[in-house]
């Protein structure tokens, strides 16, 4: 093992390792996604799975990813493909540690671009752009039709002909991202952090307030008061043909959908929390700081994200048209939630202060999946991190670029979104437990995971992480492939634009399956020469 | 808002939040000053190697 490689960045302190694993989990998915899979699976009821799964699911996984992140970190390596080969050292290993370097690569190329939306809308509601007219009936059209033609689903390549502002926010986001992550770790991820999630928080607190505060804001209709409005969002309803809330808990659907919003919330499968951990020092507490990150994550989703905006939305849409865009991620974000700041006093600010919110959980979130990537490059081939990020930025530019450029119905951004950052994180996933239950020994993970821990693993953690992990994700891995494969697969084969983009994915994997390799035989050497 | 709905987003609430005050209030204890604080940056980026 090089010298070298033993002496890598450190974080600073505990509290900045928690603060920048959370801001990698906190997204979108906190104040979008949750709030919409919640109302649409059972309200209310739907929290009982979303919690029993947070339990026996996600803070599981996420001390394996934790305690694997700093068992391989102890012995010099950063990255998942390094952590993979010191527990076990095989060409399975190898084939894992490259997905679990794609992955976040992949979700960067399109979750920057849906990034550059939010700060794209935050500069509009700062600047004054954004102007519906007078009449309310229009303001969903106008919206919904503003969005379109700012992303260019009209047709491919609609943002090349002539100014787009949605590029100009693409191109900043990416300075942002790499002047943070060219910053480095400490300097750069873990000071930001400490900075913009506190940011995030109160942006998110004022909106709150003032959401709960309205009362009824429009005395012609008394039914849209903040009592119906929490109430859309946490009464326990039948979903389907479920007539109460039992038949509810026992649609099999409502467990998959909240043990997948639990599993995508906090960004496991990833690589980003194990190459994270790796930064820690071979006695830091893993286990408090991976159930703090978890602790802040829930709290984002299910404090702020739960009683923000799908209240807001009823408060002044109603109950009809919400439940019409309540299931789409980008139709509550982008359509349904700007039309209630049309309504408030102060609702460009208010405007500013939400897209502001957005756009911080993504920032938060995207310059953490360089990392694993960057971390690679310095561990298999001793890169400097210019060079690993001049590697890195042209081939997520290139994904950028051909998410941007194929914007029609968003095809290629959907593709990536569902190959990569559903399926193959289920995968990745499921390898981990397998390496940390059944590889490492059940036993000797604890033991790691407990060492130098400020909070103990309780033992029956053990048969949950080794037996109900891996069966709960190989039945969510059943469902996906159930429910979704054949239309993304038929999607694939029909559209030439979902083709190229699994195409290009896949030319992405191979190359990086090849650096795997030999950085793997460079690995192996310097294991020769220390022996 | 029905009596369940309450129970359901009081009890959701208090317990993200319970969780959140315990978790944070053990780190904050836990990491007293200079306790848990490494050394200057040990930093090698390599930078004169390319």
């Amino acid at each position: 093992m090089s010298a070298a490689r033993q002496a890598r960045e450190h974080w600073s302190t505990k509290l900045g390792v928690i603060l920048a694993v959370a801001g990698s989990a906190v997204g979108l998915g906190n104040f979008l996604r949750f709030p919409g899979r919640a109302a649409l699976y059972g309200g209310g009821a739907f929290m009982i799975p979303y919690f029993i799964s947070l339990l026996i699911l996600g803070i599981p996984i996420c001390w394996v990813e934790w305690t694997l992140g700093r068992h391989g970190g102890r012995h010099g390596f950063n990255s998942a493909p390094g952590v993979f080969s010191v527990v076990w050292p095989s060409a399975v290993s190898r084939c894992f540690g490259a997905m679990a370097v794609l992955i976040p690569i992949v979700i960067y190329m399109y979750y920057v671009f849906i990034e550059a939306w939010c700060l794209g809308y935050a500069w509009s509601y700062l600047t004054g752009a954004i102007a519906p007219g007078a009449d309310p009936a229009s303001y969903q059209a106008y919206f919904a039709d503003r969005f379109n033609s700012y992303i260019g689903v009209a047709e491919d390549g609609a943002l090349f002909h002539g100014f787009a502002p949605a590029l100009v926010a693409v191109v900043v986001c990416y300075m942002l991202n790499f002047i943070l992550i060219y910053r480095g770790l400490s300097k750069g991820i873990e000071t930001f952090s400490k900075w913009a999630m506190p940011a995030l928080v109160t942006a998110a607190l004022v909106i709150l307030v003032r959401v709960l505060t309205l009362g009824t804001p429009n005395p012609a209709l008394p039914e849209q008061n903040v009592i119906n409005a929490l109430g859309f969002m946490w009464n326990p309803k039948p979903i389907g043909e479920s007539t109460n809330i039992w038949a509810v808990l026992a649609n099999p659907q409502v467990w998959l959908e909240a043990a997948g919003q639990i599993f995508f919330t906090l960004s496991v499968g990833f690589g980003i929390i194990i190459s994270y951990a790796s930064y820690l020092k071979p006695d830091d507490d893993v286990v408090l700081s991976g159930l703090t990150a978890t602790a802040a994550n829930e709290f984002c989703e299910v404090c702020l994200g739960g009683l923000i905006t799908i209240p807001a939305a009823f408060l002044f849409l109603g109950a009809a048209p919400l439940t019409a865009v309540v299931g789409s991620t980008i139709g509550l974000g982008f359509h349904a939630v700007p039309v209630t700041f049309e309504y408030l006093p102060f609702g460009q600010l208010f405007g500013f202060l939400w897209f502001g919110l957005l756009f911080l959980a993504a920032i938060t979130s995207s310059v953490s999946m360089l990392q694993p990537a960057i971390a690679f490059l310095e561990d298999g081939f001793d890169m400097g991190r210019r060079s690993a990020m001049a590697v890195l930025g042209f081939i997520t530019a290139t994904g950028t670029l051909l998410v941007v450029y194929f914007s029609k119905d968003t095809v290629a951004l959907d593709v990536m979104d569902f190959w990569v950052g559903t399926a193959l994180m289920v995968v990745l996933a499921l390898f981990e437990v397998i390496l940390f239950g059944w590889v490492l020994g059940v036993d000797e993970g604890l033991r790691e995971a407990n060492r130098g821990s400020d909070l103990q693993i309780p033992g029956f953690f053990g048969p949950i992480i080794r037996y109900v992990c891996p069966a709960y994700l190989i039945a969510i891995l059943g469902a996906f492939v159930y429910q979704s494969f054949p239309t993304q697969a038929r999607a694939v084969a029909e559209r030439p634009v979902a083709l190229v983009t699994v195409t290009f994915i896949l030319f992405v994997f191979t190359f990086l399956w090849l650096l795997t390799h030999l950085a793997a035989r460079r690995w192996e050497r310097e294991r020769g020469r220390v022996r | 808002m029905t009596l369940a709905g309450w129970l359901l987003m009081t009890s959701s609430v208090g317990f993200v939040v319970g969780l959140s005050i315990f978790c944070f209030t053990r780190v904050l204890r836990s990491s007293a000053p200079g306790e848990h604080l490494h050394a200057p940056l040990d930093i090698d980026t390599h930078e004169k190697d390319d």
